[in-house]
């Protein structure tokens, strides 16, 4: 990986007898977007800790733009921004207000802080609420705020964790063109979240972690090469199929499974294209369909595949 | 530094923001204080509270009716005469402090009684066991007014020269086989001696226009009253319980304090401060700082008001009293600390530290003066930080002392914040190798 931004190096993390997180290692580049995926209890928030200086691993370490992160390291700090999963702001002070402190634990003042408040405030669509206090913001603009509370100091990697979570769909568009406008100027991203779609819209490298440790450490593209099937077909037959009939699509040559799912027939192909051959198929059998949809093959698939579990499962 | 102050202005901006609790900061101290200062003799110019007091004269003798005038002149009593049973009622309310009967026949007995002849009447005092202190009081001025007047009756009345003639009678019967006898009947004559002497004097100074002569016995000393502070202009009621609602409020606001961090921490803000570049010592410094500057601000606008409006003036050294307000201010500060780094939750830290602060404002004097406790608590209480607080306020503001007494309350307190504070960066520190972000 050319032009490395962020190392993390076998971490350990144990809370009493409970071992949190166990030899993480990944990498990422400049201006890349890492995906952070694992559903609760896995690991993410420990070694989100860990990375951004909050946390003293047990062992291993965390090298940003070639400092080693350290809870006294403000080198390493100053050069990461942090987005809590939780609302990081104080409700009764202004936005002017909340982006002024924030602006000032990183140094900022003067002119140069008033410059970036309005920057960032334009970048996550909130200039015209820079007087309102976060108190009578709605749950997105609160999001919003707090992602731009965190990149006053033009950080070159930001770790958003879980930023989306309560958002309403327009405030989650605002918030993903904020974060791809952040990707073209070039900022690195860490993306912790449950949402599989968020993050095949952003990443360019997915890690998934799942009881501390990491089982996948790939681009997406490469993920998807994990599956049997690339895309799926779902089929609502007008009567059941008979049994020998579905023996006999499972054997071709485009399926790569075939699962019932109460009347539906889900149908796994390797390639989406292939959708059209196994349908003629189907009706050369004599059977009728009501109606069919294909959809190409989900992360969340790929996690299942994986974990033998959803990514929402607690 | 520019964090630093960035943390401060933001703690103070909140602080300032939030005007109920800003009033309620401010305004309760100030009431309290007005309250328990008025009870406790308010400025020096009001009066102090009487003593009422019912008393039941069921006899008519001149001694017994001079005992209740003399009663009645008392400065220290509001006496009021009524039946024995509207005073028993009264007393069993609360609405009388006490209630003395003077039975029938007390003048001629207690007379008779004077030179242990014969049986000693008994007065029967009804009193609020509520305030059992008030007995003792009533005692003692009783006492002054019946040996007064049963004296006096004894030397110089009619009264007292029959009952002198009527002993001397029954005395010379023993007197055959009684040497004591003999000796006490010497005495009663020369007594009687006294008598003519005086009845003949009282008759001439009538003749001649003159007021009648004090006789008996009296009191034989005087007292000349001494207030030990500033000087009785400089002694104000208010002061003491200015300081001591002051202390307790401005550590309510230090509870307030701590349990923000711990808010904070809850909310996910208190690992966006650390993730910045800044450390945890800096984000403790700046919430003691904004909580000392509070706490300052609080105690000195406090007093402010105390002084244009109570009349309280800091009678001792400016600089002493300026000095235990900053160490006062410290010792805020760093409980506040000490709250954020060993409470779990906001809730229950704020449960048990209003608990805690409770105890130290009262084992501390604020309510009541530590010289009301008991000598072993007064010890006790040396290991208190608002035992300290108060009695430097206290000592700079009525007592009127200089420099040289704050420096004690000065360095108790620095002592108390240094220790406060070092356990919770300390706890703080071993937090951070652990706590799951």
């Amino acid at each position: 990986m050319p032009d490395i931004l962020l190392s993390v190096n076998n971490l350990h993390k144990s809370f009493g007898n409970r071992q949190a997180v166990k030899a993480v290692s990944f990498q990422l580049a400049k201006g890349q977007t890492l995906g952070l995926l694992g559903p609760n209890g896995a690991g993410k928030s420990t070694t989100v800790g860990m990375i951004s200086g909050l946390l003293q691993p047990d062992q291993g370490e965390v090298m940003l733009g070639g400092q080693r992160m350290a809870q006294g390291n403000n080198a390493a700090k100053q050069i990461m921004g942090l987005v809590p999963q939780d609302l990081a702001l104080y409700d009764e002070l202004s936005a002017r207000e909340n982006l002024r402190i924030f602006g000032a634990l990183y140094g900022l003042t003067g002119a140069t802080l008033k410059k970036r408040c309005a920057e960032v405030l334009d970048l996550v669509q909130l200039s015209d609420r820079l007087a309102d206090k976060p108190s009578t913001f709605s749950g997105g603009m609160k999001r919003r705020l707090n992602i731009a509370a965190a990149l006053l100091h033009t950080p070159q990697l930001l770790i958003l964790d879980e930023p989306t979570v309560g958002v309403d769909p327009q405030s989650r568009n605002a918030i993903f063109d904020s974060l791809e406008a952040l990707k073209r100027q070039g900022c690195a991203l860490i993306y912790t979240s449950h949402y599989m779609e968020e993050v095949e819209r952003l990443a360019d490298h997915i890690v998934i972690i799942d009881h501390g440790v990491v089982i996948a450490d790939e681009s997406p593209a490469a993920l998807y090469q994990r599956l049997p099937a690339q895309a799926a077909l779902r089929v609502t037959p007008l009567a059941p199929v008979p049994e020998h009939t579905l023996h006999a699509l499972k054997s071709l040559a485009a399926v790569a499974e075939v699962t019932v799912e109460g009347s539906d027939l889900l149908i796994g192909l390797s390639t989406a294209d292939q959708a059209q051959d196994v349908m003629l198929w189907l009706t050369q059998q004599g059977c009728r369909t009501a109606q069919f949809s294909t959809a190409r093959t989900s992360l969340e698939a790929i996690f299942l595949t994986l974990t033998g579990r959803s990514l929402r499962d607690a | 530094m520019t964090a630093l102050i960035a943390l401060v202005r933001k703690d103070l901006i909140l602080f300032l923001g939030d005007r109920r609790a800003l009033l309620l900061n401010l305004i309760m101290p100030i009431v309290l204080g007005a309250f328990f200062g008025y009870l406790f003799g308010g400025s020096g110019v009001t009066e102090n509270a009487k003593i009422n007091v019912a008393v039941v004269s069921q006899d008519n003798s001149p001694t017994s009716q001079k005992i209740v005038a003399g009663l009645k002149t008392d400065t220290a009593l509001t006496v009021l005469e009524m039946p024995l049973a509207e005073a028993q009622e009264k007393v069993l309310k609360g609405k009388l402090n006490a209630a003395v009967v003077i039975p029938a026949g007390f003048g001629d007995a207690a007379g008779a009684a004077l030179f242990g002849t014969k049986a000693k009447p008994e007065i029967t005092i009804y009193y609020d066991p509520s305030q059992s202190a008030v007995l003792a009081m009533v005692k003692g001025m009783l006492t002054q007014h019946v040996m007064q007047n049963v004296s006096a009756e004894m030397f110089s009345g009619a009264g007292g020269q029959k009952m002198v003639d009527e002993n001397i009678a029954e005395l010379e019967k023993e007197a055959s086989n009684n040497p004591r006898s003999a000796e006490l009947q010497e005495f009663l004559k020369s007594v009687r001696t006294f008598q003519t002497r005086n009845a003949a004097a009282k008759t001439a100074d009538t003749d001649k226009g003159q007021p009648e002569r004090a006789a008996g016995l009296s009191m034989p000393f005087t007292t000349t009253d001494q207030a030990m502070s500033a000087g009785p202009q400089k002694y104000n009621g208010y002061a003491h319980a200015f300081a001591g609602m002051a202390v307790q409020f401005i550590l309510f606001m230090g509870i307030d304090a701590g349990i923000g961090v711990l808010l904070a921490q809850r909310q996910g803000l208190w690992n966006r401060l650390l993730a910045s570049p800044i450390t945890v010592t800096t984000v403790l410094t700046a919430r003691a700082t904004s909580a000392a500057l509070i706490a300052l601000g609080l105690l000195l606008f406090i007093f402010t008001v105390a002084a244009l409006f109570f009349q309280v003036q800091v009678a001792g050294s400016m600089l002493g009293f300026l000095g235990v307000a900053v160490c006062f201010a410290l010792v805020t500060a760093t409980f506040g600390l000490l709250i954020a780094a060993f409470g779990k939750t906001p809730e229950a830290a704020r449960g048990m530290a209003t608990f805690a602060t409770l105890i130290m404002v009262m084992l501390g004097g604020a309510w009541v003066p530590a010289f009301l406790f008991p000598q072993w608590l007064q010890s006790l209480t040396l290991a208190v930080p608002t035992r300290w607080a108060v009695d430097g306020l206290d000592a700079m503001t009525w007592r009127g002392l200089p420099l040289d007494a704050a420096w004690a309350p000065m360095l108790a307190q620095l002592g108390f914040a240094v220790l406060f504070g070092g356990l919770a960066l300390w706890k703080f520190g071993k937090q951070r190798g652990g706590t799951r972000a």
